[in-house]
């Protein structure tokens, strides 16, 4: 089978450690994963803001470079969801029967834990993560793609990992593309609530399978100075014992000391402010 | 009732009035929370919920899709049975044929069923104008109506307000349209209950006409069908001598059987409850039971215009549940009258656009007030694929805008980001220069995220929109593409930069 990466221009130019991951996961598991070149976008971000002649190239130049594979396999429910649902509304747009037969015989793309899971059949991957870890499953995973209970059946199989369950967990984040600038504020008041679920975990790592969301939701944790990073279901799924420089090594945060010395209420009282201002 | 939404914001401006609202932050997040809980226990209880969805939207498609029949048919079927049916293009054709009747009885009031065609139109504004006072009896419609105030959500119009603050608007404003508030009034919503009934039941009493609306409407028998909770609306149906009636047309249904699906999907979905408390039908007139002059105003006041856009004409199929409102993280932080209209939530960001059509700003900025996370297609009981209707409806926004001699900002980025995505070479090219950018952020920038990457500050301009709240990572200083070619897929080990860690930000 010949499989493909489609990095995502997200994860591409911002997020490079994440299709490494994708890249090493793979590679252990026999698929000799290949990256071909020319990708760019799934053209989600025009399409998603209106721009449709704007992203019938873009879609072009994702049908070339992903011709010809068995398989197309994403870092990403939201880019997954785009290629799936939307190329054939931007091919029709286009006037271009070649565009609309291109799309229609595109090979079918994957979401990481879809391929994982159906594609390849396994949720033991042989990881291992020591860490403290909540799960936030991204809208367009659960409900453009129905990814249902994968990524949770690929946590739970990784050793040393400790799983907290998220409270309020199928709700959105706030991120939305661009969403997240042309309502800023809406945004950010939804991400609060979704960090003030997170740091209610006592988890130290959140772990999504969109680094999109992930860059909203660990900006809000970042700028409250919470003590919890955000990382890529595809690296925790990459870190085994023997790659020992692929486990994080910084120490935990003890949220429980933080609780007792008074600190939420000042974290708190920061997301407010930053939700309301 | 003076308020109006005419005039309002578009909804970032309106929404970030909104969010400083803390008792309406704090009121909404609590009447959505109850009510989605509610909604999901009843949802849950049955067996083939999927199917019955199915069958609902299927009953409202086969209405649509040949609207112009089952029009003509309900006309036929209501005239037959004794109603005066009545054609109207828009709001003030159907704001005037409820003047015309009313003043053809020589009244100065008529009392109100809820109803959301007669708020779309402005019906009250419209009678008060003429003189005719119009009383809404719905309690939340009567503490919107006597506060002053705006609908703030479809099926609980004063979800925006708590029991105290309805206690303050019945002290202050019942003696000012009837029977005044009790000395001893509280705040228990039964006591609250018991003022409003006293003070309405004088007006059922005495009211000769009374206006409402329909949630269906039967073509094959004439039967309109009002589904509600307190019993007020049994009471405006029964017992004045006149009853208009002001119905969209896509309330038609072609068959009495039909009604079924709907029927079942509407309560549980709506109020949360597995059977509605009162279900009034009434067809035509009945000889010596209830109003013996019956009148249906049939309203398209923009519905054929919503009909005629492919994508976006299932909306039409909408009973008016609310079940997307209450799911809507977006609504349940920004309330109702955000949106600008009596549609506010995700139904109100597709319906306004479609019904009025793109130009005035307030309408263009709601197909944008969504994130997309697709929980109000989830719960609509009529499997309206809102996100999907969204997304068309921006695409209609920025093609009305194609022409402009000034492109927006946003345009251009749009343009140049598409641009740049049209070709690998041209995307490796803009990522060697934030790899620089990248490199100078995390050897001179201090702030670290949490891990130790570095952030890129707060950004100016347009970049602010995000840094006033959130941190940026700095970009990697190698792009995923830049790594892949150098190491030949990390196969090798590559020359020049490190290889690993970038994302962590350390030297």
């Amino acid at each position: 089978m010949k499989v493909a990466l489609m990095v995502t221009c997200v994860n591409d130019a911002m997020f490079p450690d994440t299709g490494k991951a994708v890249v090493r996961l793979l590679r252990r598991l026999g698929v000799d994963v290949e990256f071909p070149a020319a990708q760019t976008c799934c053209a989600q971000p025009m399409v998603n803001t209106g721009y449709l002649d704007e992203a019938v190239p873009v879609v072009r130049t994702y049908v070339d470079a992903f011709a010809g594979y068995d398989a197309v396999v994403t870092p990403s429910g939201s880019c997954a969801g785009s290629a799936r649902h939307q190329h054939g509304l931007v091919a029709r747009r286009s006037g271009d029967p070649a565009l609309e037969k291109a799309v229609a015989d595109a090979p079918p793309t994957y979401e990481l834990t879809e391929f994982l899971v159906d594609v390849l059949g396994v949720t033991d991957v042989g990881a291992y993560f020591p860490h403290r870890v909540t799960y936030h499953p991204t809208c367009h995973s659960l409900r453009m793609l129905g990814v249902g209970d994968r990524p949770r059946q690929l946590l739970e199989s990784v050793r040393g990992i400790r799983l907290a369950e998220l409270p309020g967990a199928e709700e959105c984040c706030g991120f939305g593309g661009t969403f997240a600038v042309k309502n800023a504020e809406t945004s950010v008041a939804m991400g609060s609530d979704k960090a003030r679920h997170v740091r209610e975990t006592g988890a130290e790592v959140l772990v999504a399978g969109d680094n999109s969301c992930l860059m909203h939701i660990g900006g809000l944790l970042s700028r409250q100075q919470a003590g919890v990073r955000v990382m890529h279901l595809a690296e925790v799924l990459a870190a085994t014992e023997d790659d020992a420089e692929q486990v994080p090594t910084e120490r935990p945060v003890d949220l429980a000391a933080q609780q007792s010395a008074g600190r939420t209420d000042a974290i708190q009282h920061g997301l407010e402010q930053g939700a309301t201002s | 009732m003076s308020a109006t939404f005419v005039g309002m914001p578009p909804f970032p401006t309106a929404a970030r009035q909104a969010l400083a609202d803390t008792q309406l932050r704090h009121n909404l997040a609590h009447a959505t929370g109850t009510i989605r809980a509610k909604r999901a226990k009843v949802v849950d209880e049955v067996e083939h919920w999927e199917d019955l969805r199915l069958a609902g939207a299927a009953v409202k498609a086969r209405a649509l899709a040949d609207l112009e029949t089952n029009l003509v048919r309900l006309e036929e079927s209501l005239t037959a049975q004794g109603a005066t049916v009545h054609w109207a293009r828009d709001a003030a054709e159907a704001c005037e044929v409820v003047a015309r009747v009313a003043r053809s009885h020589d009244v100065d009031e008529v009392v109100k069923v809820k109803s959301m065609a007669t708020q779309e139109i402005e019906l009250n504004e419209a009678l008060q104008a003429q003189g005719i006072a119009a009383w809404e009896t719905d309690l939340a419609e009567l503490i919107v109506q006597l506060g002053d105030d705006l609908p703030s959500h479809i099926l609980v119009p004063a979800i925006h307000r708590n029991r105290a603050e309805i206690r303050e608007i019945f002290r202050s404003k019942m003696a000012g349209s009837g029977r005044p508030a009790p000395d001893d009034l509280t705040d228990e919503p039964a006591v609250l209950a018991g003022a409003a009934r006293q003070h309405l039941r004088e007006k059922f009493l005495r009211a000769k006409v009374a206006v409402s609306g329909a949630n269906f409407a039967v073509a094959e028998t004439g039967t309109l069908v009002v589904v509600e909770s307190e019993g007020n609306g049994r009471m405006c149906l029964t017992l004045p001598e006149v009853l208009v009636s002001v119905v969209g047309i896509e309330k038609v249904v072609p068959t009495f059987a039909e009604l079924d699906p709907l029927l079942r999907l509407l309560p549980r979905s709506s109020t949360g409850e597995r059977m509605n408390p009162y279900t009034s039908m009434w067809t035509g007139v009945t000889p010596g039971d209830g109003p013996q002059e019956v009148h249906v105003v049939l309203v398209d006041n923009g519905r054929t215009r919503a009909l005629a856009d492919e994508v976006g004409r299932q909306a039409l199929r909408c009973i008016r549940c609310s079940a997307c409102l209450n799911v809507c993280p977006v609504y349940e932080r920004t309330g109702g009258h955000a949106y600008g209209s009596v549609y506010p939530g995700p139904i109100g960001a597709i319906l306004n656009p479609l019904m009025r059509g793109q130009g005035d700003p307030q309408v263009d900025s709601l197909p944008y007030a969504s994130s997309l996370c697709g929980a109000c297609f989830e719960v609509c009981p009529v499997r309206i694929d809102i996100p999907e209707v969204l997304v068309h409806l921006r695409s209609k926004v920025v093609d009305a805008h194609r022409e402009d001699r000034v492109p927006k900002a946003e345009a251009v980025a749009m343009k140049s980001t598409a641009w740049a995505f049209t070709d690998a070479r041209r995307l490796a090219a803009g990522e060697r220069l934030s790899g620089l950018a990248g490199r100078v952020l995390t050897r001179v920038g201090k702030a670290r995220l949490p891990g130790g990457r570095a952030t890129a500050g707060r950004l100016p301009g347009p970049g602010a929109a995000w840094t006033g709240a959130r941190d940026l990572p700095a970009p990697p200083r190698e792009s995923f593409r830049a790594w892949w070619r150098r190491t030949d897929g990390g196969r090798s080990e590559g020359s020049g930069q490190p290889e690993q860690s970038e994302q962590k930000g350390g030297e």
